[in-house]
C-alpha cells in the first residue's frame, strides 16, 4: 500500500502521483493521511486503484472520477463526485450539497447524509444514500438511479427526465413533474442489485419509485400565458 | 464568496486562547474572502461599565487625548486601550448615552464599530492574516467570538464594508452571500429613519435585525422574519452576549458546517476551518438545516427552530 501525507505533500504533488497511474500499476491501493478537509482530493482519476482518505474532505473530491475508487474515511464536502463518470465513491459520513452532479456512470455511496441537490442533473450514475437527503435532490435529473433508506426533503425530482429515485422513508414534496410510480418487478430487480453493490441491507419493497409525470416534456399551448 | 468562524467555549480553560483559536480559523478562511477580515469578540465585562469601540483612519490625531475629552463630556472614569487604527473606550454603562451624543457631535469622523457589555469588533481592509495581527486578535481571551473574511461583490472594500456588524448592544452580524432587495429595503428602513451609513448590502442586513429588536421582535423572532423579509442568499452568524445563533435562507447555497463537543460549539464556511480544534476527530459534524433558527447560550439550553421555507 502507498501512503501519502496530503499535509506534508501538497495537494498538487497528490493529483499528480494518481493521475500516473496506468491502467496496469501495480501499485493499487493508496492511503491519504492528513486530509483536513482540503478541496479537489483525487480529482480526474483514470486507474482502476482503491484510494482511501483517512479523513473528512472539502470540495470536489473524487470529481470527474473514471475506474478507480475513493473512499472517504469521514465527511465530504460541497460537490464531492461531479461529473463522475465511472467507478465508485464510498464516504463513510454525510456528504455536503450537489453530491455526485451531472454524474455520468459509476456510484456513490453515503453511509450517512447527503445534504441539499443531491445527484443534481445526474445522467447516468447510481446514488445510493443510507441516510436522508436534503432539498431539491435529483433537479432535472436525466438518467441513473438515486436510492435514499431514509427521508428526502422538499422538490425532490423537479424538473426530471428518465432519472429513477427510490425513497425508502418519506418525502417532503415532490418537485414539479415527478410523481409516484409503480414497484414492478424489473424496479425491484434493478434496486436489489443496486443495494448490494453499495453494500446496503435493506428490502426493495419496502422502497417507493418516483419518476417523472413527463408533462414537461413537450409546450403545452394552455400554458402559454404562464410566461 | 466570503468565509465565516464563530467559537463559543462551553469549556472555561480554553477562555485564554479564544484569540488564538479564532486567528487560526480565520486564516484558513483566506482564500474564500482575502479582501478585508473582522473580529467580534465577547471578552471580560465590568460591573457597571461599557465599551464603545472606534475606528479612525487617522487614529494618531483622532484618539490623542479622547479620553480626557470623553471624561469631561461625561464626568465620569474613562479609560481608553488603542488597537491599531481602533479604540476601546471604556466608561460607566449608564453613560453610554451621554457618551455617544458627545462623539457623534465632536468626533463624527470617528466609526462605531461595536458598543455593549463584553463586544469588542476589530475589522479593517486587508488579508485576514495581516487585519488579524495588527489587532494582536491571538492574544485576546473570551467566551465566544465571530469572524468574518470578505470577498466583495455587492459593495466598495472599505473598513465600513467590512464585517461584523454591530446591530445592538454586544450583538453584531456576520454574512455570507449576497441581499437582492438591499437597496428597496434600505429606502423603507431609512424612511423610517433607521441610520445606514454605506451602500453595502450586509449592513442592511444588519439593520433590519436592530430594527425589528428595537419595534419589539426577540433576535430569534428577528431572524425568523428576515427568512420572509430578506431576499437572496445568506447564512448569517449572529453574536449576542451570552452565545450566537446560525441562520441560512431555505435555498441554502452559501455553505456552513458545525460541530460541537464538550468544549464547544464551532462555525465555518467549510470543514477547513474547524481541523485545527481540540478534539474534532471526535466532535459531532453536521451542515446546518435551511430555514432553521439555531441558538447556543451560555444561559439556556441550545434550540433549534424550523421554518417552513
Amino acid at each position: 500500500m502507498q501512503s501519502f501525507d496530503l499535509e506534508a505533500q501538497g495537494l498538487r504533488a497528490l493529483n499528480k502521483t494518481l493521475h500516473k497511474q496506468a491502467e496496469d500499476t501495480n501499485q493499487t491501493v493508496w492511503e491519504i493521511i492528513n486530509p483536513k478537509g482540503s478541496h479537489a482530493i483525487a480529482v480526474g482519476l483514470d486507474a482502476p486503484i482503491e484510494v482511501n482518505v483517512k479523513g473528512s474532505t472539502g470540495y470536489y473530491c473524487g470529481g470527474m472520477n473514471k475506474q478507480a475508487t475513493v473512499h472517504v474515511h469521514g465527511s465530504a464536502g460541497p460537490g464531492t463526485g461531479e461529473n463522475i463518470m465511472s467507478g465508485k465513491i464510498v464516504i463513510e459520513g454525510d456528504a455536503s450539497q450537489y453530491l455526485g452532479a451531472t454524474g455520468h456512470g459509476g456510484m456513490i455511496v453515503v453511509k450517512g447524509n447527503a445534504s441539499s441537490r443531491c445527484g443534481i442533473s445526474m445522467k447516468g450514475v447510481n446514488i445510493v444514500v443510507q441516510g436522508n437527503i436534503g432539498h431539491m435532490a435529483a433537479f432535472m435529473g436525466q438518467s441513473g438511479n438515486l436510492v435514499v433508506c431514509g427521508d428526502a426533503g422538499d422538490a425532490l425530482g423537479d424538473s426530471c427526465y428518465e432519472a429513477r429515485f427510490f425513497v425508502r422513508g418519506t418525502v417532503k414534496s415532490l418537485g414539479a413533474d415527478c410523481e409516484k410510480k409503480e414497484m414492478r418487478p424489473e424496479h425491484i430487480e434493478i434496486l436489489q442489485e443496486l443495494l448490494d453493490e453499495a453494500g446496503i441491507d435493506a428490502h426493495p419493497s419496502e422502497f417507493t419509485r418516483y419518476g417523472s409525470a413527463r408533462n414537461l416534456y413537450n409546450f403545452d399551448v394552455d400554458n402559454a400565458g404562464a410566461y | 464568496m466570503c468565509g465565516i468562524v464563530g467559537l463559543f467555549l462551553k469549556d472555561k480553560s480554553l477562555e485564554p486562547k479564544l484569540g488564538d483559536m479564532l486567528t487560526n480559523m480565520l486564516i484558513t478562511m483566506t482564500d474564500r474572502g482575502p479582501d478585508s477580515a473582522g473580529i467580534a469578540i465577547y471578552g471580560e465585562e465590568s460591573e457597571g461599565k461599557a465599551k464603545l469601540t472606534v475606528q479612525s483612519d487617522t487614529p494618531d490625531a483622532a484618539f490623542h487625548k479622547l479620553d480626557y475629552a470623553l471624561r469631561d463630556a461625561v464626568k465620569g472614569k474613562v479609560s481608553m486601550t488603542l488597537k491599531d487604527t481602533h479604540a476601546v473606550l471604556e466608561i460607566n454603562a449608564d453613560q453610554m448615552a451621554t457618551a455617544r451624543a458627545f462623539l457623534n457631535e465632536n468626533h463624527p469622523d470617528l466609526r462605531l464599530m461595536s458598543r455593549g457589555g463584553s463586544l469588542e469588533i476589530f475589522k479593517e481592509v486587508g488579508l485576514p492574516k495581516n487585519v488579524a495581527e495588527r489587532f494582536n486578535v491571538r492574544k485576546m481571551s473570551g467566551s465566544h467570538g465571530i469572524g468574518h473574511t470578505r470577498m466583495a461583490t455587492e459593495s466598495a472594500v472599505t473598513t465600513m464594508g467590512a464585517h461584523p456588524f454591530n446591530t445592538g448592544d454586544d450583538q453584531c452580524l456576520v454574512h455570507n452571500g449576497s441581499l437582492s432587495n438591499h437597496n428597496s429595503l434600505r429606502r423603507k428602513l431609512r424612511r423610517l429613519g433607521v441610520h445606514i451609513e454605506t451602500e453595502n448590502d450586509t449592513e442592511v442586513g444588519a439593520a433590519y435585525l436592530t430594527w425589528k429588536m428595537q419595534t419589539g421582535s426577540t433576535l430569534g423572532e428577528a431572524l425568523q422574519s428576515s427568512l420572509d423579509d430578506l431576499d437572496g442568499f445568506f447564512t448569517f452568524l449572529v453574536g449576542t452576549k451570552d452565545g450566537f445563533g446560525v441562520v441560512r435562507d431555505p435555498i441554502a447555497c452559501k455553505p456552513a458546517v458545525m460541530a460541537e463537543t464538550d468544549q464547544y460549539v464551532a462555525f465555518g464556511s467549510e470543514y477547513r476551518a474547524l481541523v485545527n480544534l481540540p478534539g474534532i476527530e471526535d466532535a459531532r459534524v453536521w451542515e446546518p438545516e435551511p430555514a432553521t433558527v439555531y441558538f447556543w447560550s451560555h444561559d439556556t439550553a441550545p434550540t433549534e427552530q424550523e421554518k417552513a421555507a
